[in-house]
């Protein structure tokens, strides 16, 4: 074990390909132990599946990711569950189990893993729930919640076995502002009470700069670059100034690749 | 003419590949049943929802079926002057073929196609990789009692189908047409042996309960994740599961009753 390691979580030279599509292209991540990390970049970059690589979910191609001293893609099924028992994932739609209510959903990890009580289990449950501000909604069903009341019960449900790392898959993405503040608030909180590990993988700038103790931007399956909020904002890469401003041309081009426009018109319906 | 050999090719390759992931799924469901000894709640659940929720459909249609054979076998037999035969007839054609057979194809439609969606689903929606991410196997926690469910509960559901066609030609043979009442059930006993019929029956089911639980949660669990996939899956699963029950009935009739 290195637990004195202030890296928690380390990728090394990590390719993966869907098809023929690269997706990441030698990538080096390093989470460090206590802080929220945000790991930013266009959609269709590969943010969730680096997630999923590092849930064991997917296997990469080349290179490495170790969590706590043990290489994630080289653990067996067992110690790999053994290992998901200390991550929590908070899916970009909650994924609640919709044949229960709000509280059998949080209870769910502690009946399989743990051989508490009923009133033990309802005790951690409630505690949970009420971290999250939702105590009262626990005999409701999830199709009865909102977007944001079902991402704060998923929430509740993957801190229920006080994991070590926390994953969040877009947490921000159709949001209204007030569910969008009390994410933004729950995240760094849970982070900090809890003494979480937490990476946050996002599109939202504001809302991930505003938490995040350190950034990744990727783009075309590399590391772009990386930093606290404030380096990047001086950053000289272009590709950078024009993701955290939101600028519609620049390196990553407004126009999807296309033969010139004026020939394009000219060549009639027989050019297609 | 290229494109035909190319095309043949691929969906070769598919059909290999399914079928290979459908032994390694049945392999890992078969696994996950030793985990299920301590937690029999999930198979109670299972068994309610694949089984007692078919009951009615199977109940009603085997009392039409059995009914109907009454019909069609007073007017065959009565042509010879057997019509006391009747509950032979009735008794045989239910416990050996129409019981399983019919039951296994409402089987599909009712439980499979609903297995397959709820499964289906569940991957969509990213319950099952949820569950991956909470260190619960999906395969052991939601798979494997669907499957044993379905593998308990279709050879109970053929007997109930089968004793519910025999009142049913009960019904109309005795009640409506005329047959004597203890020729009837006399005959039946005489006539219909434990070993070579009751049980080749129930063989039959337990069969069929295995493959048409197997396609339905296989398809489930194989579905594209998205709404049209999780339709063709559930569409795949009638399908499949009624040819496989249909050719897997023509291939234990001719070992069981073959040589007789």
């Amino acid at each position: 074990m290195t637990n004195s390691d202030p890296v928690l979580l380390k990728v090394r030279d990590l390719h993966f390909s869907r098809g023929s599509r690269k997706i990441f292209d030698g990538v080096d991540i390093d989470i460090e132990r206590g802080k929220v990390t945000a790991i930013m970049g266009p959609s269709g970059t590969g943010k969730t599946t680096l997630l999923r690589l590092i849930g064991g979910q997917l296997h990469p191609a080349r290179g490495s990711i170790e969590i706590d001293g043990q290489r994630v893609n080289k653990l067996g099924h067992s110690a790999l569950y053994t290992l998901r028992k200390r991550m929590g994932m908070l899916f970009q739609n909650g994924a609640l189990l919709t044949d229960m209510n709000v509280f059998d959903n949080v209870a769910f990890p502690l009946r399989e893993h743990t051989d508490l009580t009923e009133d033990m289990i309802r005790d951690l449950v409630l505690m949970k729930l009420h971290a999250v501000g939702l105590r009262g909604a626990r005999d409701l069903m999830p199709s009865e919640l909102s977007g944001g009341m079902a991402r704060r019960v998923a929430l509740a449900r993957a801190i229920a076995l006080d994991p070590m790392i926390m994953l969040y898959d877009e947490p921000f993405t159709g949001q209204d502002p007030i569910s969008m503040g009390v994410l933004v608030r729950l995240i760094r909180e849970l982070n900090d009470a809890l003494g979480l590990t937490s990476i946050i993988v996002s599109h939202d700038i504001a809302e991930a700069s505003s938490i995040a103790d350190h950034i990744y931007l990727l783009s075309n399956g590399k590391v772009v670059a990386h930093g606290s909020a404030d380096d990047l904002a001086e950053s000289e890469s272009e590709w950078a100034q024009q993701f955290l401003k939101g600028l519609p041309d620049g390196p990553v081009p407004f126009h999807y690749q296309a033969e010139d426009y004026l020939s394009d018109l000219l060549n009639g319906v027989n050019g297609r | 003419m290229l494109q035909a050999i190319q095309h043949l090719g691929r969906s070769g390759l598919d059909f290999f590949q399914r079928t290979g992931r459908a032994h390694i799924l049945f392999s890992q469901i078969l696994i996950g049943i030793y985990s299920l000894l301590p937690r029999l709640g999930l198979l109670v659940q299972q068994v309610y929802s694949v089984g007692v929720l078919s009951l009615l459909i199977i109940v009603v249609s085997g009392l039409f079926v059995g009914m109907v054979l009454g019909l069609q076998g007073y007017n065959t037999l009565v042509d010879f002057g057997a019509e006391e035969s009747l509950g032979v007839v009735v008794a045989l054609s239910l416990v050996r073929e129409l019981g399983p057979v019919v039951t296994a194809l409402l089987f599909a439609g009712r439980a499979g196609s609903a297995l397959t969606a709820e499964i289906g689903l569940m991957k969509a929606t990213e319950q099952l990789s949820a569950m991956e991410m909470m260190a619960v196997d999906p395969v052991r926690r939601v798979l494997s009692p669907r499957f044993l469910a379905g593998f308990i509960s279709m050879p109970l559901l053929a007997a109930i189908f089968s004793a519910v066609g025999v009142l049913g030609g009960y019904f109309v043979g005795v009640g409506l047409l005329g047959v004597d009442e203890g020729a009837y059930w006399s005959q039946m006993q005489a006539s219909v042996d434990y070993h070579e019929d009751i049980m080749n029956g129930v063989i039959k089911s337990i069969a069929f309960g295995v493959v048409v639980t197997w396609i339905a949660v296989f398809e489930g669990y194989d579905a594209v994740p998205t709404s049209e996939g999780v339709s063709r899956a559930t569409t795949r699963t009638v399908v499949h599961s009624s040819l496989a029950v249909l050719g897997l009935d023509f291939i234990l009739t001719a070992l069981m009753f073959g040589e007789s």
